[in-house]
């Protein structure tokens, strides 16, 4: 058997539409690739992936796999637990990265057991050893206040999902050479899960979003002003947990580390107390208003602007100011 | 008429994030001070095994990974309405990681037997990973299904679940048995029932298996069984920020905050 070489990033993509987390990972694979002589192997699976392939090839990878096939146009669990398994086998790559992603985390979780490999997973920081070449991460835990480094003592792959924003995707100047594998049918017929119905609508990137205004538990739920508010300033809405815990809105838009982690300049948190796991998912902004009636509120000690108040006075003050309202 | 074997959900008990403190000169975790629960995720995955069995039957028996103490949050599940549990608890389990911890669920998993289903929750609170459940239906070689919000249906030999996806839902059938994994916040677990914790807390007999009952030796399970190491913990302390407090009537805090940030 060769030995285990080269670093392989799982791209994720569901019905066509690509996760662009996953290109931040490709970005990532292909720095440390070239920081430890290692080729960067980007996976995709899909069907009808001309255009995906395009767009993925040109994030660092030197070779992208592409497995195209009906059945595999939309996530399934055991399919493509088998085809990626397959791959790896066939490709024998020391790393294996992927997005730490609802569908990406499904499919990790399967691959570690099923390679007898260690698994680091949800990591805000993903590297190799100098020395010895084990996978290093970072991992918070206990609500994100505390981080752990992981090492890999066991198994290889060693792979690790990596969560999403932690890397920015850049386009590299190399083009991927691209190269179309087939698998064996029963691969992908083999499966015990079937798709009967699937709704989605598009997503704001919140992770991305340079304006953001977020709702706490304070809000009550009552969104209006906050949207309209997040409106007039070009911003997007977000949501601590225990409003996603409501069901007010799915939970893509809930912040914190169960959720996304915001880059945005400019953060107003509306009705938040500040807790931990909160908090982690704020502490990449670059100014942040919060507004509460509680001053002793610990979201205060983690923002720069303080607003002791009713915040749908502030709401309507800031629409007024700015010109908005009805 | 569907009728369901076994339902048997996992269960942990976690402490509550904000109470956990950290010692930065000895580098470790004080959880001492920090009021424990049951996991919250996994108190929706009981909760759905609980309507499960009300309408199709079957048995809730839940199973959990830990210290001895942790009897008395199971006892509370019990009260909830399961009618039995299992913990395995072991010395040797101490430092197991996710390929660990879901090596030794499925093994008490198999050793329970004639189960259609396995619930848990989404992630733990603590070790966040979400890795478990995917993990354990790979070892028992069933299906898994994560980040369900809610049963549709159940067939003969089959279930039909909702899961969320990134801006929306999916519909999925899935083969029996399966493991699902229920995203927190689905449901409204039921407060446990006064006289049943009476009843837990005096005549319940909790089932208590250590590792040897699972067939597996020491080797094979805490750090030794582990493939990941922590070598390093730190506070990752959030950035300083500028804290000023901004007073004034509603419009003039909003003309302020408007002018700071160059709103307009």
């Amino acid at each position: 058997m060769s030995e285990w070489r080269g670093i392989s990033v799982f791209i994720e993509q569901d019905n066509g539409e690509l996760e662009r987390a996953s290109l931040e990972v490709l970005t990532r694979a292909g720095e440390l690739g070239r920081k430890f002589n290692e080729e960067v192997l980007g996976i995709l699976l899909g069907h009808e992936t001309d255009n995906l392939v395009k767009e993925a090839s040109g994030y660092g990878a030197d070779k992208l796999i592409v497995i195209d096939h009906p059945d595999l146009r939309h996530y399934n669990s055991d399919a493509y637990t088998e085809v990626v398994s397959y791959i790896i086998n066939k490709y024998r790559p020391r790393y294996l990265l992927l997005p730490a992603t609802r569908n990406s985390r499904d499919l990790a979780g399967r691959l570690a057991v099923r390679f007898r490999a260690c698994l680091s997973a949800h990591v805000i920081m993903v590297d190799i050893d100098e020395k010895d070449r084990k996978l290093v991460t970072a991992v918070p835990g206990f609500g994100g206040n505390i981080v752990a480094t992981v090492v890999c003592t066991g198994g290889k792959p060693e792979i690790a999902t990596v969560s999403p924003g932690t890397y920015e995707a850049r386009v590299s100047d190399k083009e991927a050479t691209v190269i179309k594998e087939t698998v064996p049918a029963d691969l992908v017929e083999r499966r015990r899960i079937e798709l009967v119905e699937k709704s989605v609508s598009p997503m704001p990137d919140l992770s991305r979003a340079e304006r953001v205004v977020v709702a706490g538990l304070g809000t009550g739920g009552d969104l209006e002003l906050v949207k309209e508010f997040a409106n007039l300033i070009g911003a997007a809405v977000g949501v601590t947990r225990p409003l996603a815990d409501m069901g007010i809105v799915p939970r893509d838009y809930q912040i914190g580390t169960t959720g996304v982690s915001l880059r945005a300049k400019v953060a107003f948190v509306f009705g938040a107390s500040g807790a931990p796991h909160f908090v982690y998912g704020i502490r990449d902004c670059g100014t942040i208003v919060a507004v509460n009636t509680d001053r002793e509120a610990p979201i205060f000690e983690n923002c720069d602007y303080c607003v002791v108040a009713d915040l749908f006075d502030i709401l309507k003050a800031l629409i007024k100011e700015l010109g908005g309202g009805k | 008429m569907v009728a369901l074997k076994n339902i048997i959900v996992t269960m942990k008990v976690t402490p509550k994030p904000e109470e956990i403190r950290f010692d930065p000169i000895t580098k470790t975790v004080d959880r001492s001070k920090a009021t424990n629960e049951i996991n919250p995720a996994d108190k929706n995955a009981l909760e759905l095994a609980l309507q499960l069995k009300e309408k199709y039957g079957g048995k809730v028996i839940i199973l959990s990974m830990g210290p001895p103490f942790w009897d008395q949050f199971i006892k509370m599940g019990i009260a909830m309405g399961a009618d039995d549990a299992v913990l395995v608890s072991d010395r040797a389990l101490g430092g197991s990681d996710a390929f660990v911890t879901s090596k030794v669920l499925a093994a008490a998993i198999k050793k329970i037997g004639d189960y259609s289903l396995v619930i848990t929750g989404e992630e733990s609170e603590d070790g966040s990973t979400g890795q478990v459940p995917p993990g354990i239906a790979e070892w028992l070689g069933i299906p898994a299904v994560t980040y369900v919000s809610q049963v549709v249906d159940v067939t003969e030999d089959s279930i039909i679940v909702r899961r969320t996806i990134k801006g929306g839902y999916e519909v999925v059938k899935v083969k029996l048995p399966a493991v699902l994994s229920v995203e927190l916040g689905v449901n409204t677990p039921r407060f446990p029932d006064f006289e049943r914790l009476q009843w837990a807390q005096s005549e319940f007999k909790l089932t208590i298996w250590g590792i040897k009952d699972l067939g597996l030796t020491e080797d094979e399970v805490g750090f030794k069984g582990s493939l990941t190491a922590v070598t390093e913990l730190r506070e990752l302390r959030p950035r300083e920020r500028l804290r000023q407090f901004i007073e004034g009537s509603p419009e003039e805090i909003a003309r302020e905050l408007i002018k700071r940030l160059g709103l307009k």
